[in-house]
Order: C-alpha cells, then structure tokens, then sequence
C-alpha cells in the first residue's frame, strides 16, 4: 500500500498519528503530519484505512503499491 | 428544539424526527434568522469540510448560537474560529505544535497530579459535595494554567473569571467584564514571558512571535484566551455529564472501572459521541450555491451542521441511541470535522481519560445525591451540561 499526505490540507488534529503511529508523525513545530514509511506493509492496512476515514481534512491517499 | 426531560442524554425528539423525514430543512433560530439544519452524519462531514462554507460570522446570514457567542467571535483577534483558509491555518499553525498528540502524551503525569489532588481534597471533605466546582472545573482551568504559564499566584483570579466567562447566569456585562481581565492577565504575561521566557506555551509565543513583531501581545492574548474558552467548560461538562452517564450504567462503569488503557480510551471516544456536549451544532454560511442532497442552498444562507444528532445518525452508528463502551465511536463528531476540528482534542482526550478513571477509582461507591430526574441539566446552555453535580460516597 503507498501512503500520500497533503501537507496543505493538514491542519495537524492528530489523529492519523494515534490511529496508525507507525505510518504516521508530527511535525514538532506545528503538529502536519508526515510520513514515518511511504510504502507500509499490508497488516497495517486497516488502521490505515480508519487514519484516512478519521482525517477530518481529506488530506491522507492511498494507492496500491 | 426541546430534549425529553425523561431522557437528558438524547437529543430532542422533534431533531431525530427531523433527521428521518426532513434532514436538510430550514428553522427559525432564536433571533429570527432561518437557517438550513442540516442532520445526517455524512451530510454534516460533508458541510464542515467544504471550503464553500465559512465561519465569519461578520458575513450576513451566519447564524450565531447567541448574542454573546456573536460578540466573542467578533471581539478576540486574531481567533481560529472565525477566520476561514488560508487565514485560519497560519493562525492554527502557531499553536497545533503544542497540541500535537505526542506533545500532549508527556503530559500525561502531570495531569494525573493535579487531578490525584483534586481527588485528595474532595476526599477530605465530609459528603455531600458539588463535583462541578471541586473537580470537573478546577482540573481543565489548572491544566491550562500550567501549559499557558499562568503562575500560582494569578490562578484564582484566572479561574474566577474564566468560570464567569461561561457560566449561564453571567449578564452581558460580567462576561465583557470577565474578558478584560482574562485578555489584560495574559497580556501583561505574554509581555513578561518576551522579557524572560519560561517552558511554556505564552512563552513559546512571545519569543517567535512577539519579539518577531509577527504579533502584538494583545493578539497573543486573545488567542490564548481562545484556547480556554474553547476548552474549558467543554472539558468539565464532559467529565459531570460522563459521571452521571457511567452512574446510570452500572455494569459498563465496572468495566470501564477495572478497564486496560485501550478499553478506557474507547469508552471516553464513546461518552464523547453519546454526550456532544456542543450541543448547539457548529456554525456556517454558504459561500457560493451548494447543492446537498436535493437541497439547493444558496450563496448567502446560513447552515447549522448538526454535529450532535450527527453521532445519532444509525448510517453511522449502529443503534445510535444505545451507549455503549465497546462500539467504534471514533469517528464521531464532538470535536467537529474539516480544518476547523478541535485543535485541543488530545489533551481534552487525556484528561477525560485520566478524570474519570482516577474519579472511579478512587472512590468507588461514588454515586449521586439526589436522583438523577431531579439534576439540573442545562438545557438552554452553549454548552451542554450540568452546572451543579452533588455526589456521595
């Protein structure tokens, strides 16, 4: 699965980064997510996927890999 | 609309009803504008995360919960929440780095500090005894008091006013009174902490934006005293009404009582849903024409974004009117939807989580004082709650 972040859409509410901590981090100056691993591995798919459904900006994509 | 007095925890009938047969239709609001409300789950996603709807609530036709919440979003400035993109995230951007859920994650231990104090003082005292002012509101004003960087000494006033600054029975003039000296006490710190900064979050803001010239110290002022209204009140209804809610639910309060970390988590996900104490929905109006769900809604017409009968929409949850701890409720919309969602969901999270255990725990045989039909639900309230809870033990 490949991961994308909108870093102009995200206005850094957090929750991506509680749902699937592996995939996702937050800038320690103003909270906008980024990307821990751009590609991650299958069995993180459905946390994932509940990180993109919660992001309340539309800013997580995904594609298969 | 009215609750059914039987049921305080459920949304007004006459809204559910609304969200069968008419989910997006217009109301008359208190001072007579007419808005579209809007019910369905999705629909108010859709609402909230469209740039096509503002929150300036200068532009005609936005339909203001109340006189004072009008004159709040007017008054403070710079303020996130009546500013639309791109304004509002170079605004957000200044403080989402504090509010982060890492950040917020260290704070943990001090949290269970001020609310094991909490504990020890209404330990101390003979019951019965009112859980409002001894707990839900004293442990949100102390949290915030530390992480703005109020010191000790300019807590008491900083609580007295900011309790006037939300409480129903201030007149217009006590909350104007409130706000100016809640706006001065943090002026005046923000100019001390430019001079000789600390660890703390008006510190952070005056070195990188005071001394920058980014911002006056008044606008830093008034962006802090944002954060306390937004999160305030909000907080201490949660941790009374989420109280009364567990009382009322003996057998999930014994799991939730004896619950790990997650199952604690969830729960407070679930109170948060079931509860919605903006009650009042979240505020917008339309840019441009929208079309919604067969709906035109025209350039110029306000929209309420029914966040609170949102979360009882079975599209999204099943059996919405059922509390239940072990349902997946995080996608729920207490903390709002789109750019706006609430900037301090993580740290109003960690005390939820850290208050109510710590308050089961603790006292174990806690239960009310008088029956619950007889609580003072607030029913006309900005923010939902109680504000009077007398407990026993």
């Amino acid at each position: 699965m490949k991961v994308k972040i909108d870093q102009k859409l995200c206005v850094g509410a957090g929750n991506c980064t509680q749902l699937a901590a592996a995939v996702f981090t937050q800038r320690p100056e103003d909270g906008i997510v980024e990307l821990r691993q751009e590609n991650p591995p299958q069995e993180l798919a459905e946390a994932i996927l509940k990180a993109v459904r919660n992001c309340p900006t539309g800013a997580i994509s995904v594609s298969e890999a | 609309m009215k609750r059914d007095l039987k049921c305080p925890f459920n949304p007004p009938p006459d809204l559910k009803r609304l969200q069968s047969e008419a989910p997006i239709t217009k109301v008359r609001i208190w001072n007579g504008q007419t808005p579209w409300l809007v019910t369905r789950y999705e629909d108010v996603r859709f609402v909230l995360k469209d740039p096509r709807f503002s929150v300036v609530p200068t532009r005609p036709g936005w339909p203001p919960m109340s006189a004072g919440q009008a004159a709040t979003r007017r008054d403070l400035k710079p303020n996130i929440f009546s500013l639309d993109n791109p304004e509002h995230n170079d605004y957000r951007k200044m403080m989402s780095g504090d509010f982060r859920i890492a950040k917020i994650e260290t704070l943990r231990p001090r949290v269970q500090a001020i609310v094991d104090a909490a504990l020890d003082e209404v330990l101390a005292t003979p019951p019965p005894l009112d859980l409002w002012t001894h707990f839900a509101l004293k442990v949100p004003s102390l949290v915030i008091c530390e992480m703005l960087g109020v010191p000790y000494s300019d807590h008491e006033l900083f609580q007295d006013r900011s309790e006037k600054l939300v409480s129903t029975t201030s007149s217009d003039q006590d909350i104007a009174t409130a706000l100016k000296d809640i706006q001065s006490l943090l002026e005046n710190l923000t100019r001390a902490k430019q001079a000789a900064p600390t660890d703390d979050i008006i510190s952070r803001m005056a070195v990188q934006y005071a001394r920058t010239g980014v911002l006056t110290p008044a606008e830093i002022a008034d962006m802090c005293v944002m954060l306390l209204i937004a999160g305030h009140d909000t907080t201490s209804n949660m941790i009374c009404l989420s109280t009364v809610l567990f009382l009322g639910h003996p057998e999930q309060l014994e799991e939730f009582r004896n619950g790990d970390a997650a199952l604690v988590a969830n729960a407070v996900e679930e109170c948060l849903r079931y509860i919605n104490v903006p009650h009042l929905g979240r505020r917008r109006v339309a840019l441009e024409d929208v079309e919604l769900g067969g709906v035109l809604i025209r350039a110029g017409e306000g929209v309420i974004a029914g966040t609170m009968i949102g979360d009882r929409d079975e599209r999204a949850f099943p059996s919405p009117d059922e509390f239940n701890i072990h349902r997946e409720a995080r996608h729920m919309l207490a903390f709002g939807y789109g750019v706006h969602q609430c900037l301090g969901q993580p740290l109003a999270r960690l005390e939820l989580q850290v208050a109510l255990t710590a308050l089961f725990r603790r006292i174990p045989t806690l239960k009310l004082a008088v029956p619950q039909d007889q609580l003072p639900f607030d029913y006309e309230a900005l923010v939902y709650g109680l504000h009077e809870l007398v407990v026993t033990w």
